[in-house]
């Protein structure tokens, strides 16, 4: 039998776990979009090198699982005599992970932009930091709003694998309510509603930010 | 009467790769006339246009706007970009895809070169803005989106954007070729009404027509080559040239019905 009064208690516990969960999405979409910003100006930056090594952060962040990335970052932290709080490392390594994901975002939409919008700005004499601040970025933006909000919700969903480093976020207190309880298929499931409830929360903000810029 | 620039093209000569865009190109453009450009598709006219505000870099030859050499300070020396900006300044520049910023209203669109560049204050901007898509008949659009406006409007209001900034020297590349014919006058009447007013005009153009009357010496261009340039009746309706003669063959067969 389902346990209508085990699901609904679960909520309880899982909520208050959910901060962690959003805390480490929402601090690494904003370390994402920081070093995303600066891996992308790299990679469109006129000097090979730098060029090389954004291209190379890219695909490497891209071709390891993230939970491989977190095991290797909690483990290697130590090792170079970095003693870094559990949260810490988790924020930082989603954070990196993420920025490989947004550097290429950034670079789609700015890809996307007619070759004449910065041409007019050059024409009419606008410095290049002008042109970019004026003209490319508040366009880029505005087109990857939607791929955005659609990162952040791809990380609310691999927070949880920063259970692995003995974080108690959703799933990890999901699994501890299931061994108290011994009701492991009501504790999962109100775990899935919370889950569900902050994407969908998330998917409504992303749509209201594209009405609200569309032009 | 506003201050008009001349340009002098002299052995101009662009290469994209092996392929040579442009060939040994001379042209001079008089202060306060306006030059048409016509030829072929791929014959060079766009990169031509575009060598003289320096969006496209010509590899050897002079091209200068009051006597003063853009690009380069010397043969192989490039100029700093300060130096290209300040002379960008006085040049306007029209697209055929208008390239106005959906962001920004018509409004802001105009002005913000004013603000950026000019260093003027955003009320006077505004101020200016206004006036400008005044003179191109938008008064009452000032407050739109480029979306919300048809191409023959958008291209008035990129037209306003270039003169807002009180260029000596207007280029214009395929102004209307993106328009549905019925938005063509509406444009070209802003740009007569321009060249009324002497300003030097370099326009690309399809448009014989324009051509005909408004232009006081026309350039036929050919594989890179300016092969000609005289004035509209010699080019136009008297060409000696076979490969004159070819294109406007060409031309009329497919404006006729
Ligand atoms: N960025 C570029 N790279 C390589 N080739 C180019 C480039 N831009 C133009 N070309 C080539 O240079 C030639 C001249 O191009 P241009 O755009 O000046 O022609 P056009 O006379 O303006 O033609 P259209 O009437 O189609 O606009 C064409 O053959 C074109 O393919
Ligand atoms: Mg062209």
């Amino acid at each position: 039998m389902f346990s209508l009064a085990v699901f609904f208690q679960s909520f309880g516990p899982l909520f208050w776990a959910a901060r962690y969960t959003l805390l480490i999405s929402v601090l690494g979409i904003g370390l994402g979009v920081v070093i995303g910003t600066l891996i992308c100006a790299a990679r469109l930056s006129p000097y090979p090198p730098l060029r090389r090594f954004a291209a190379i952060w890219v695909s490497f962040l891209r071709g390891v699982p993230l939970l491989v990335q977190l095991l290797v970052f909690y483990y290697a932290l130590p090792v170079i005599g970095l003693d870094v709080p559990a949260m810490v490392a988790a924020v930082v390594t989603v954070g990196i992970c993420a920025s490989a994901y947004i550097s290429e975002i950034w670079r789609g939409a700015i890809a996307a932009l007619p070759k004449g919008q910065a041409e007019a700005a050059v024409a009419i004499g606008m410095t290049p930091v002008d042109v970019w601040t004026r003209v490319i970025l508040p366009q880029a933006v505005t087109l990857s709003l939607p791929a955005l909000i659609n990162e952040l919700i791809l990380l609310v969903k691999a927070s949880s694998l920063v259970s692995v480093v003995g974080i108690l976020e959703i799933t990890r207190a999901s699994q501890a309510q299931a061994a108290t309880t011994f009701r492991p298929l009501e504790v999962y499931i109100a775990a899935a509603c919370i889950y569900l409830l902050i994407n969908l929360c998330l998917a409504a903000l992303g749509r209201y930010l594209e009405h609200r810029t569309a032009v | 009467m506003l201050a008009a620039s001349s340009v002098e093209m002299r052995k101009v000569n662009k290469y994209y790769g092996k392929f040579q865009a442009l060939k040994d190109i001379e042209l001079s453009i008089p202060p306060g006339k306006v030059t048409c450009l016509i030829g072929p598709s791929g014959s060079g006219k766009s990169t031509l246009l575009r060598c003289i505000n320096f969006l496209e870099e010509y590899d050897s030859g002079e091209v200068r706007i009051d006597g003063q050499l853009i690009g380069y300070d010397a043969p192989n020396k490039k100029m700093s970009g300060r130096r290209l900006r300040e002379m960008r300044r006085s040049i306007g520049m029209v697209f055929q895809q208008f390239n106005l910023w959906p962001h920004m209203t018509a409004r802001e669109n105009v002005a913000e070169g004013l603000i950026r560049v000019r260093r003027i204050s955003k009320a006077d901007a505004d101020r200016r803005a206004s006036e400008a898509l005044a003179k191109v008949g938008l008064a009452d659009k000032s407050a739109s989106h480029p979306s919300r406006l048809s191409g023959g409007q958008q291209q008035r209001v990129a037209i306003a954007r270039a003169i807002a900034m009180e260029p000596k020297l207007m280029l214009f590349d395929e102004p209307t070729s993106a328009l549905d014919p019925e938005l063509v006058g509406e444009v070209l009447s802003v740009m007569r009404t321009l060249a009324g007013e002497g300003m030097t005009m370099v326009v690309v153009t399809h448009e014989m027509g324009f051509a005909a009357h408004v232009a006081d010496q026309v350039g036929f261009m050919e594989k890179g080559e300016l092969v000609s340039v005289d004035s509209p009746d010699r080019i136009l309706h008297r060409p000696e040239d076979a490969r004159i003669q070819s294109f406007l063959r060409t031309y009329h067969e497919r404006n006729s019905f």
